[in-house]
């Protein structure tokens, strides 16, 4: 009785301790700002401010895979590098569907293109120097390219599309094995202002693979390997005042940075600093409270603290971003039943995509997703090829599936999920008893996340044997464009031993050569269109579910200037844009 | 509250003679009880006895019959909330019981010193035995470390510790358990102590130390004067130093009176019990020891009558089952010679000469 | 010599343990590898990370190579030059290829002043706690002492941690935030700015400390040595710190020593909570991501504090206790 007196008492001091920080800080003092509404940084500049100096203060929870611009393949390092490192092109740090064009940055222009899209020519802009002076020239470009796509034995974290579309790609060694004053061939600098890239195949979207920090401008004298990031030499508005591995870093203004080079970037804040892993809620707190300007992350406050957020004053401070992801389900079309289309036309009338939203945490966690493109990516068309009354599916036009399958009474199938996330294994439960309606019972079966492609749902081998029929996916592209998006899930030359993405093990030949021809189109109003025809090619033929398309709650505090969302990275907000009122 | 209250009252022990002036300390009456888990235990029920200068009380009794207590309740040792003390202690004309808290501490260690069995563990194993000599001497004397360590010296010199000056930095567990004792000795002395209370002083040492060590304390008394207790659970200690004994058992007095006529005629069966287990060397072997049979009797729930019956051989003589109901009071049996037993005079005077003397 | 013998013990178990053992359950080098590859792990850059880091060679060798790299230094290629790591050469991490040693170097302070910090406040409090409770055995502070010390040990650091953070640094701002600050740079910002970490940690140890000193004093105030200090006259207090204290910090000093010392290495939940780059949230990083390298610092870092605080522990022992000292 007495310790049951005393627990309450405690329980009730915590509570009022926890409410009581919930409901301070922040909503005080907002009335001067003009903070916006909700979601006003989706398709707005909130705040926006021209006033210069001030701290930016970013905080994650994690650490990045590196802030080298040549090493790091993570959306929010390819947002921040920015400030440090100028790329060929980048995107326009401008609000809503404006966010995702790419304009040129140390380039003078776009690329030029030759006719057949295999060749692109950049010019650098005149009179761009690094932080000590030194002039930055095609070479330079040349050789962070050459560093971050070829030497994985000593930066192994980015992409290597670079590597898999430049001529000869595959058989350089890389400046740190390769010593040769040439080093690849098929980057041509002509003169130090210009650079060409030779490919070995058509690529349209070559300017998007210009947006990558990959291209930012390395001097090799000042190169050195996995360790350059605690030297990183900048190109940007801002340059490196202390860098602590896996703790944080702190920039200030690069003095040799000279804005008449530069038409994009305003370089408001006087100094930037970033921190590692602090704790998420912490994060979260400080956002509330007003102590730091952004989450690094852009992925989004905790679950814990969305209820916090989404009502009362702080409602009016957040934006529900697409995060240009698609979580959807692969229907394995080597697995039976899943190689009969209308086993997985059955699954696409027959699933309740309302009842998985809500599974996963309803209308902050996302939108009932009916394409596989999400709305944020170029070349995105609205269409629902299954389209059932609320998203609630349609038993009948499933059932009459089934029967033209073969298998009127349903069927037994598995679906997997990566356990370690809540959302998705919350998802696979729902999509679990929908189905049951219908006569398919489902078997859920648990990966861990960090082995899930390279040793259960990406190995073929495995998923044939184990009869996965459906297999649980998210995926984000590399770089916002149909292309981007769709080769790396749906093209057949996707499908890899292990390690692969393509979990349908889609290989339609008319899909895969929709993709070759649109990428080897310069026309970009018809390439754009292109992406949405396959995509519904993809839908058709029934092997991906799509269920939703992922949304961050992201939360601006008060003194957050010049905030909007970009969707060019994954719906976070634009960090060339960010000021601060501190 | 005055004595003429408590002998208004009819408190048991109205046998306790009135304080002359050549008596330097006196215990009127003292009662001390424990509150503990299982009850009241009364370890100390009434005991008055008085000490004079330059004399020593033996006061002998088992484990538990109450002796360290008094000692300690002299001392003003009984300090826990739990200890319920009563009666008076006159220490030289002040009256300890009821003073104040702090007074008594100041008069500890200078006016009455004690020295403790065990010495091994009665004395702190960090400190050097120097260290706490120096530490009881400075307490009552504000003198320098350096003068201190000089009479500490000068003590453990008069108490026989050879070497001294190089003894005084060592610690109790370097000492042998008679130089230990001598230490601890030198440790109660070192302020010239008027009373000083010897709690079973040579238990944890062999014979020959033993003799040292008493003769040691009987010198000492000699020299300063002191007024001496000696505790004991064994008579050969007190037989040759004490002037007067004190017989406990169950936390009262059974027995007192001059050491000589206790020994002589003792009046109470429980003395003569432990007379028969005193070794003598001139007994033979095989008779040597006459244990009292049985175990001490527990104070929370002491035997009704007289504490001693259970044990008594003797107990049924007396009539009407009086050993069982009554508890007998303390009687003059000759001269400043009192026992407490319900057996007549004549029948203790004749089963002492006729079956426990001859044995002795 | 006895305490290098066992810090290589406890380097070949933790070796065992985060790379014999994975590999005994199947797991292979390629598959070690695409961990330390980005999310475009093509065959190749696996196979190149893979020679790099050595994990193509047998399991003994790789040990064997991390051993001779502490004595001997190591020569390590992540870059255009090969570098050399001088002795004591804890190697590469895994993960990013930087050095370890220098991230060590620079997050021991951290947890080190987390640490000293804390346990000042524990034993302060905690050892006051248990002589006033002792004292007072049974009476209301006494109780009320034993609670709270009983909440100390029950509750969770992340608990307490927490709910110190919404308190002092979002509700009540008292404190701006919770960083580390180093000693050599600014005493007082670097004691204010940990005093939550220390706080919530204190709590937790000074309950414990508290029981503890409460046992051991009364224990200790039953001593036949302490009713002679009583006897000699000495004053309360003299009695009870010179006399009762002394003894009963004996083993508290044992127990403190074997406390701080693995506290140093393992203070993961505090520096978790309070967002501090101590080695314990460094070396969880690094078992999430199977960097062996940093696993093996953090550990022998941590062993060595173990191993040196119990040394002292003996010297303090002899210091205190006389009867250790002679024999």
């Amino acid at each position: 009785m007495k310790t049951r007196r005393v627990t309450a008492g405690v329980a009730s001091v915590l509570a009022l301790s926890l409410g009581a920080a919930a409901c301070g800080g922040g909503g005080d003092d907002n009335d001067g700002g003009g903070n916006g509404k909700k979601d006003a940084a989706l398709n707005s500049i909130v705040n926006a401010s021209d006033k210069k100096g001030g701290t930016v203060t970013y905080e994650h929870s994690d650490v990045p895979d590196s802030l080298d611009p040549g090493n790091t393949y993570y959306g929010w390092v390819q947002n921040f590098s920015r400030l440090y490192g100028r790329t060929l092109t980048t995107f326009k740090p401008a609000a809503g569907k404006e966010g995702l064009e790419v304009v040129p940055d140390l380039a003078e222009s776009l690329g030029k293109s030759s006719p057949d899209a295999k060749t692109w020519t950049y010019k650098l802009r005149a009179g761009v120097k690094f932080q000590d002076g030194t002039p930055v020239t095609s070479k330079d470009v040349k050789y962070a390219i050459e560093r971050s796509n070829f030497a994985p034995e000593a930066l192994s974290n980015g992409p290597t599309y670079f590597k898999a579309y430049l001529e000869g790609g595959d058989k350089y060694q890389g400046p740190y094995k390769d010593k040769s004053a040439d080093g690849i061939k098929s980057i041509e600098t002509p003169d130090d202002r210009t650079i060409v890239f030779k490919l070995k195949q058509p690529f349209a979207d070559f300017d998007y693979l210009a947006t990558f920090s990959q291209t930012a401008p390395v001097p090799k004298a000042k190169d050195t390997g996995a360790k350059y990031v605690q030297a990183i030499q900048s190109s940007g508005p801002y340059q490196f005042q202390s860098y602590e591995e896996g703790r944080g870093a702190t920039l200030v203004r690069n003095k040799n940075w000279d804005p008449k080079t530069d038409p994009i970037r305003k370089a408001l804040p006087d100094k930037i600093s970033i921190k590692f892993k602090v704790n998420p809620v912490t994060v979260d707190n400080n956002l509330i409270s007003d102590k730091i300007t952004a989450d690094a992350a852009g992925t989004g406050v905790q679950p814990q603290t969305q209820p916090k957020v989404l009502r009362g004053k702080l409602a009016g401070q957040t934006d529900s971003s697409y995060a240009g992801a698609t979580q959807y389900i692969a229907l394995n079309v080597n697995v039976k039943p899943f190689d009969n289309e209308h086993c997985r036309k059955a699954v696409q009338w027959g699933l309740d995509k309302q009842s998985v939203l809500d599974a996963m945490g309803g209308s902050p966690k996302g939108d009932v997703a009916t394409t596989l493109l999400p709305p944020s990516v170029n070349g995105y068309t609205k269409f629902d090829t299954y389209a059932t009354d609320g998203h609630k599916g349609d038993a009948a036009k499933a059932k009459a599936e089934l029967k033209a399958c073969g298998q009127p009474n349903g069927f037994n199938t598995i679906l997997t999920a990566r356990s370690d996330r809540p959302a998705e294994v919350a998802a696979a439960t729902a999509v679990q008893a929908s189905l049951k309606k219908i006569g398919i019972n489902i078997e859920i079966k648990q990966f861990p996340s960090g082995k899930y492609f390279s040793n259960f749902a990406g190995v073929p081998s495995y998923v044939h044997e184990n009869k996965l029929g459906m297999l649980s996916m998210a995926w984000g592209a590399d770089w916002p464009t149909g292309y981007g998006f769709l080769d790396q899930i749906v093209n057949g030359a996707a499908i890899k031993p292990s390690g692969g993405n393509n979990l349908m093990e889609l290989d339609d030949p008319k899909i895969n050569k929709a993709l070759t021809d649109a990428i080897a189109n310069t026309d970009d109003a018809a390439r754009t269109k292109a992406w949405g025809d396959i995509d519904k090619m993809v839908l058709d033929n029934a092997s991906v579910v799509p269920l939703i398309y992922r949304k961050n709650l992201l939360l601006r505090p008060t003194s957050a200037n010049n905030v909007t969302v970009t969707q060019a990275y994954l719906g976070m907000y634009d960090y060339l844009l960010m000021s601060s009122s501190k | 509250m005055s004595k003429l209250d408590k002998a208004a009252l009819g408190e048991p022990d109205t046998t306790a003679p009135s304080v002359p002036d050549d008596v330097f300390l006196s215990v009127r009456d003292l009662r001390i009880h424990f509150d503990t888990d299982d009850g009241l235990v009364k370890s100390v029920d009434g005991v008055s006895f008085d000490v004079r200068k330059g004399k020593t009380l033996g006061i002998v009794g088992e484990s538990g019959s109450g002796k360290s207590v008094t000692s300690l309740g002299v001392m003003g040792l009984h300090r826990s909330a739990r200890a319920h003390v009563s009666g008076e202690v006159w220490l030289d004309g002040q009256e300890l019981i009821a003073a104040d808290p702090d007074e008594v501490r100041r008069l500890r260690g200078r006016k009455m010193a004690m020295i403790f069995q065990d010495p091994l563990s009665a004395m702190h194993p960090y400190y050097s035995v120097g260290h706490q000599i120096v530490e009881a001497y400075r307490v009552h004397h504000d003198v320098s470390k350096k003068v201190a360590k000089q009479r500490a010296i000068e003590m453990l010199d008069r108490v026989g510790i050879p070497e001294p000056a190089k003894r005084v930095d060592g610690y109790p567990h370097e000492f042998s358990g008679g130089m230990r004792q001598r230490a601890m000795i030198a440790m109660a002395l070192v302020n010239n102590p008027e009373l000083l209370i010897a709690d079973e002083p040579t238990t944890a040492l062999d014979v020959t130390v033993q003799a040292q060590i008493l003769d040691l304390i009987h010198d000492l008394q000699k020299e300063f004067g002191s007024a001496v207790i000696m505790i004991t659970h064994d008579l050969g200690v007190v037989a040759e130093m004490a002037d007067d004994l004190l017989v406990m058992y169950g936390g009262r007095c059974v027995e007192r009176g001059p050491a000589e006529d206790v020994f002589s005629e003792p009046r109470h069966p429980y003395t003569w019990g432990l007379l028969g287990s005193m070794p003598r060397l001139d007994r033979e072997e095989t008779d040597r020891l006459i244990p009292i049979k049985g175990a001490p009797p527990s104070l929370i729930n002491l035997p009704s009558g007289c504490a001693f019956h259970p044990r008594c051989p003797y107990a049924d003589i007396p009539k009407d089952n009086v050993t069982r109901t009554v508890r007998p009071e303390l009687t003059e049996v000759g001269g400043s010679h009192w026992a407490a037993c319900h057996m007549s005079q004549e029948q203790r005077e004749r089963i002492w000469t006729e079956e426990i003397a001859p044995k002795l | 010599m006895g305490a290098v013998l066992l810090l290589l013990v406890v380097s070949a178990v933790t070796f065992a343990i985060f790379f014999l053992v994975p590999r005994l359950g199947g797991q292979t080098a390629d598959q070690l590898a695409t961990q330390y590859v980005g999310k475009d792990a093509n065959p190749e850059s696996v196979a190149a990370i893979k020679k790099n880091l050595g994990l193509d060679q047998p399991v003994y060798e790789q040990y064997w190579n991390f051993i001779k790299g502490l004595v001997a230094g190591a020569d390590y290629r992540f870059g255009p030059d090969a570098t050399h790591c001088s002795a004591p050469c804890f190697g590469y991490s895994f993960k990013s290829h930087i050095e370890v040693w220098p991230q060590l170097e620079q997050r021991i302070p951290v947890s080190f002043s987390l640490a000293v910090g804390a346990a000042v406040i524990w034993l302060v409090s905690g050892v006051t706690t248990g002589v006033i409770s002792a004292l007072r055995k049974g009476k209301p502070i006494d109780r009320i002492s034993m609670f709270i010390a009983l909440a100390g040990v029950s509750l969770p650091i992340f608990f307490t941690g927490q709910i110190l953070l919404a308190l002092f640094v979002y509700e009540i701002p008292i404190w701006d935030s919770i960083d580390y600050v180093p000693f050599t740079e600014n005493p007082a910002e670097w004691a204010w700015h940990l005093m939550l970490p220390w706080i919530s940690l204190a709590f937790l140890f000074s309950a414990l400390y508290a029981r503890l000193t409460r046992a051991g004093m009364l224990e200790t105030m039953n001593e036949d040595y302490i009713r002679t200090a009583r006897a000699k006259g000495l004053k309360e207090t003299t009695v009870v710190t010179k006399h009762g204290l002394r003894s009963a910090l004996t083993p508290i000093v044992t127990i403190f020593g074997m406390d701080f010392g693995t506290l140093v290495g393992t203070a993961v939940l505090t520096e978790t909570v309070f967002s501090l780059q101590g080695i314990g949230a460094y070396s969880v990083q690094a078992i999430k991501d199977n960097d062996l390298p940093i696993v093996m610092g953090v550990t022998l870092v941590a062993a060595f504090f173990i191993v040196f605080c119990n040394l002292i522990v003996d010297l303090v022992y002899a210091a205190i206790d006389p009867r250790v000292r002679y024999s």
